[in-house]
């Protein structure tokens, strides 16, 4: 398991998408650092064999019908949001980049 | 397991014999992602409905908008669709399933992460058969298969558009099932591409899975291009071109990028792996933006649904009721019903047009290829006269955002039977096949048989041999010219002396009478 | 007993009302007052809606009096922790990202609970976006305990806790994703409930982490809180974890003499180490009282406890990280001016909108998944996930109920942990098994500490089996009666 000093709190809060001041990543880097030394005990454990959990109880085949349902009106699904213009959310230009 | 980082790598495709390009130290290796909405009455994830072209925003609801507190729930429909194709495709259809979410952040993106399957897609392997281009459009070209990596089932995200300073965001389209079709980097020139994509189309939409409409966005491809130098077993550097939205940005977009990466390596400038977008004005491609976490999605899977067990009955039921192949249909029509390759490949491009080909000979089975070239030639030029552009010919592509031919089926009034009867009454000599063409557009107006018009105008043939003799009789006293180079020898002569019987019998003589009894005049003449 | 009526329980209140001797509207002015007379203290509302509550107040007087009484819950005031949607009401999280945001749409449980009579109170505070054990997370509100106000109502459901043990509402639902309906209750002095993983549906329940989330109850007892949970549970089809079992009469099935025949296991690792040791000897004695109420106790052993909180942790916050995503400024939450371009608004947004534990969860959540780490952390804390719950099928292979702590201490000072994130996650040793195991738990008072705050008993079920569980605690709860204590406020 990786040691608590590697963590790249740059690259992780770009991938979170959270503007970290400096203060921030310093406390961030070692608390984490601290939280994923106490996660360490977790390899000690052999879990050769044994299936993963994703649900507490998993179930197969929970679906549905495919019958059409009554859409929100425009009101309702704009009533929060922060720019709208032409029953469209506003957003700053988009550049599209892959 | 696959990394974290990247889908599942595909497999290194055979190495072919074959080369597209004038370059033939070089061979370029492609392989295509290609997304296809499915045809459904309601989303992926939810109740509400997906169409094209709807007021922005109003179909969506708490789900689409990814509201605080909302879940996914699958639609049956769409998972039992993919499988369908899976099958048709000839592909593996694991035991177990499940959902996984694919985490970034984009806009038109609402929950910010898509609902998409990583590591236990529905379809794995499989192929697509495709026909390549032969020399002349009358002809069939080679086939061969293209391999399939998987086929997966996920989401479609909302729509963006720019304006000089801002973007609108509209998430009607945000939440439509979607598949993704992954095919092994297996072709190497875009006219193999093509053929792909319109093979794929014609299946999919043969099995009414999605009308694969590219111009509604219905269909779209991401294209992995790469070149090595020829017989390398190795793979180039790949590049990824995206969102290729109409046929021939897929096709120019392949050819630059072919040539582009060739005189990269013959100018010594070493490739490197990464996106890039085509500009069809300048007809070039051009790097992405790509960001150095771009690719790492998080992927894990999603608590919110559960996985899915499909189940041998499922697979039977859905096995059972798989439609023909077009390229199957294709060989029954060429080898069974005898149609030549030219009506074939057209009918077998569009299954509405089958359909309707397939009940008209069923009314009348003793010539499936004159019903056959009158649905091509007659059927098709009636049904289009509307549009301007389009015309009949198999490229399902040029028939792109213009009524589909179900709808304008459904609304023609000459049904298949009465378009049977029509070749059934030439076939019966009671009229001409030039007597045939002006009944047929009689018959597409107004939906009246082809007996019915035939007896109102009074346009039965007349097959009177005496009365008939006469007017022949008259007509070779009148061109002694036309009669003498017959008898020279010169076959053709004999249409001069055709012309005046008609004439003479008001267009109702029948053209094989009038031939043989000519011939037999001019015969006792000698 | 003469209580204030803001004391009375459920069962109580459903009497007076259909004897006359108080209307809907007089109850629901009753709590509004008490709202008014103790808030400033208790600090558990985030919003309040008195004219709606009146209204609806109303609405129920007049089923009354045509004899069309909707259910037990008819005109009863319940609080809602501020993360459960529904239509017309604000839903903030208690975070900056969604203090202005009002939910277009109603939840399942919300739903069944306005099907039932029941009446709207407030949106009650809790640790932003449910990740805390103190409320002390909330951008929007200080809550403080009723019994101590130095001390904080434990969370992150907290102020639901608090408002049912303040008597400012009658009941109120929480949501607990790893102790965070159990906790504060054991904190508060009151009852509360975490359900089967899939018997109430979450269509309606802001994610933290959906794998672990649940709605349940809070009441003054365990007969109020089976009334309110039986309003609740239910198969949904907008949920598909939402588990399609038959949901029990649990009022009705309730039985002092529940303890006959039956095995109670404590687990031996639950008592090992640190845990305070007057809580320890309150909640032996609880332990030991369910003995002579019938119950044969015995040691059953959870060998994976001690691994249950990076399991917790690295679950948890994975799934949030994703889950809040969301919250990204471009539809519906805060957005920050000063973002350039849209890049700008999800970096901005979200520096502003989230406080610094949502901020640290998803940084550690996003890490967990990254690429590189998702086999060491995520899949490997899925793996253990599947022995921690092997740990609870082994041990109710021979008993009937586990008994255990709810939280290891009391109630401590308000900013006395709050700087030590990894201590805070310690605290959660009890409860969080639990969800991982998707069984259900519930907290009742069980005796208070020299200090004066209450101690609460853990009660951990079967799966399903929320009626047994119930009774279990009702037969305790008859036999002590310590959740007719109420604070002096």
């Amino acid at each position: 398991m990786a040691d608590s000093a590697e963590i790249d709190i740059d690259y992780v809060a770009k991938l979170a998408r959270i503007e970290l001041t400096p203060d921030e990543k310093e406390k961030f880097s070692r608390q984490l650092g601290q939280i994923l030394g106490y996660f360490r005990k977790l390899s000690e454990i052999d879990v050769s064999g044994v299936e993963p959990s994703a649900h507490a109880h998993a179930v197969y085949n929970v679906w549905r019908d495919d019958v059409e349902g009554e859409p929100m009106s425009v009101e309702d699904a704009l009533m929060n949001a922060p720019a709208k213009r032409d029953n469209q959310i506003v957003v700053p230009k988009v550049v599209d980049d892959a | 397991m696959p990394t974290r980082t990247n889908r599942p790598a595909a497999g290194t495709g055979a190495t072919r014999n074959f080369n597209a390009m004038s370059e033939t130290k070089y061979e370029a290796v492609i392989g295509l992602e290609t997304h296809v909405q499915i045809k459904t009455r309601s989303k992926m994830f939810t109740s509400v409905a997906h169409r094209f072209a709807e007021p922005p925003n109003t179909l969506t609801d708490a789900v689409v908008w990814a509201l605080p507190g909302v879940l996914p729930v699958l639609n049956f429909e769409a998972i039992r669709k993919t499988i369908e194709l899976g099958l048709m495709l000839g592909c593996k259809i694991p035991e177990v399933t499940k959902w996984d979410r694919k985490n970034y952040f984009y806009p038109d993106s609402p929950k910010n992460y898509q609902l998409s399957q990583y590591d236990m897609p529905l379809c794995l392997g499989g192929s697509v058969e495709i026909e390549l281009p032969a020399a002349n459009r009358s002809e069939m070209g080679e086939h061969r298969n293209v391999k399939l990596t998987r086929i997966h089932l996920e989401e479609d995200v909302g729509k963006l558009t720019h304006f000089a300073h801002d973007s609108l965001v509209d998430y009607n389209r945000a939440g439509t099932p979607l598949m993704e079709i992954v095919s092994e980097p297996d072709m190497h020139s875009s006219a193999e591409v093509f053929a792909y994509l319109t093979s794929l189309k014609n299946t999919i939409s043969a099995a009414g899975i999605s009308d694969c409409d590219m111009e509604k966005g219905q269909m779209r491809c991401d294209v992995n291009v790469s070149v090595r130098e020829f017989g390398s077993e190795k793979l180039g550097v790949k590049v990824e071109m995206k969102n290729l939205n109409s046929i021939s940005n897929v096709r120019n977009c392949i050819d630059y990028e072919i040539r582009r990466q060739i005189d990269c390596l013959k100018k010594g400038i070493a490739l490197v792996q990464q996106t890039r977008r085509y500009d069809a004005q300048s007809g070039t491609t051009q790097p992405m933006r790509t960001k150095e976490d771009a690719h790492d999605y998080r992927y894990f899977p999603d608590p919110d649904l559960m996985p899915c067990k499909i189940s041998g009955e499922l697979l039977s039921s859905i096995r059972a009721k798989l439609p023909e192949l077009p390229f199957d249909r294709q060989r029954r029509y060429m080898n069974d019903l005898g149609l030549p390759y030219s009506a074939a490949s057209v009918l077998c491009a569009d299954s509405a047009l089958c359909g309707y080909f397939e009940a008209a000979a069923a009314a009348y089975p003793k010539n499936p290829k004159a019903i056959a070239n009158m649905v091509v030639n007659d059927l098709l030029r009636e049904l289009s006269a509307s549009e301007v552009s389009e015309k009949s010919c198999a490229d399902s592509f040029e028939r792109e955002g213009h009524v589909p031919t179900s709808e304008k089926l459904a609304g023609c009034r000459l049904t298949p039977e009465n378009l049977a009867s029509l070749v059934k009454v030439v076939d019966a000599g009671t009229i001409s096949k030039q007597m045939a063409k002006e009944v047929f557009v009689e018959m597409f107006a107004s939906g009246e048989s082809a007996e019915s018009i035939v007896e109102k105008r009074g346009l039965k043939q007349n097959s009177n041999s005496d009365e008939l003799e006469k007017f022949c009789i008259e007509a070779i006293k009148g061109n002694g010219k036309a009669v003498e180079q017959f008898k020279g020898g010169n076959e053709k002569a004999i249409n001069a002396l055709i012309g005046p019987v008609m004439k003479a019998s008001k267009g109702k003589a029948n053209p094989g009478l009038v031939l043989e009894i000519l011939k037999k005049i001019i015969g006792g003449l000698q | 007993m003469s209580e204030e009526v803001f004391y009375k329980s459920i069962s109580e209140l459903e009497k007076m009302l259909d004897s006359r001797q108080i209307s809907a509207v007089e109850l629901a002015k009753a709590f509004i007052d008490r709202k008014n007379a103790v808030d400033s203290k208790v600090g558990a509302f985030i919003s309040s809606n008195e004219g709606e509550l009146l209204e609806s107040a109303r609405k129920s007087d007049e089923r009354r009096a045509a004899g069309g009484k909707l259910s037990e819950l008819d005109g009863i005031p319940v609080g809602l922790k501020d993360l459960l949607a529904v239509r017309g009401q604000k839903l903030t999280c208690a975070s900056r990202m969604l203090e202005n945001y009002v939910s277009p749409y109603t939840g399942t449980a919300m739903k069944k609970l306005e099907n039932a009579g029941a009446l709207f109170w407030g949106r009650l505070n809790m640790d932003e976006f449910a990740m805390g054990s103190s409320c002390e997370n909330s951008a929007l509100q200080t809550t403080r305990n009723p019994w101590d106000l130095s001390r904080i109502p434990g969370g992150s459901s907290g102020g639901s806790a608090a408002a049912v043990s303040a008597g400012e509402c009658a009941a109120s639902l929480g949501s607990d994703t790893g102790g965070s309906i159990r906790q504060p209750a054991s904190l508060c002095g009151v009852v509360g409930v975490k359900p089967t993983y899939g018997l109430v549906s979450r269509f309606g329940l802001a994610a933290f982490a959906s794998s672990l989330d649940q709605i349940g109850p809070f009441a003054r007892s365990v007969r109020d809180a089976a009334v309110v949970l039986k309003h609740i549970a239910g198969y949904d089809r907008l949920d598909s974890t939402s588990a399609n079992v038959p949901v029990d009469d649990y009022p009705a099935r309730l039985s002092p003499d529940a303890f006959a025949g039956k095995k109670a296991g404590v687990p031996k690792e639950y008592f090992s180490s640190g845990m305070d040791p007057e809580v320890r000897v309150i909640v032996e004695k609880a332990v030991e009282k369910c003995g002579e109420l019938g119950a044969e106790i015995v040691e059953v052993s959870l060998p994976h406890t001690d691994l249950a909180i990076p399991v917790y942790y690295i679950i948890a916050t994975a799934e949030a990280s994703s889950n809040l995503a969301r919250y990204d400024g471009i539809r519906y939450t805060h957005r920050s001016s000063k973002a350039g371009d849209v890049v700008d608004v999800y970096f901005k947004s979200r520096a502003e909108g989230f406080g610094e534990e949502v901020k640290r969860r998803i940084i550690l959540g996003s890490y967990v998944l990254s690429s590189g780490y998702y086999d060491a952390y995520y899949l490997r804390a899925q793996k253990v996930r599947t022995l921690i719950r092997r740990d609870f099928e082994n041990a109710f292979e021979s008993v009937d109920v586990i008994l255990a702590p709810t939280s290891p201490t009391t109630a401590f000072k308000a900013g006395e942990k709050s700087s030590d994130p990894l201590s805070m996650y310690l605290s959660d040793i009890f409860t969080i098994n639990v969800n991982l195991a998707g069984l259900p738990g519930l907290s009742l008072p069980c005796g208070f500490a020299s200090d004066g705050m209450p101690v609460g008993l853990q009660m951990i079920g079967k799966t399903f089996d929320e009626s047994n569980l119930l009774s279990y605690a009702y037969a305790y709860e008859q036999a002590c009666g310590w959740n007719r204590c109420n604070p002096k406020l």
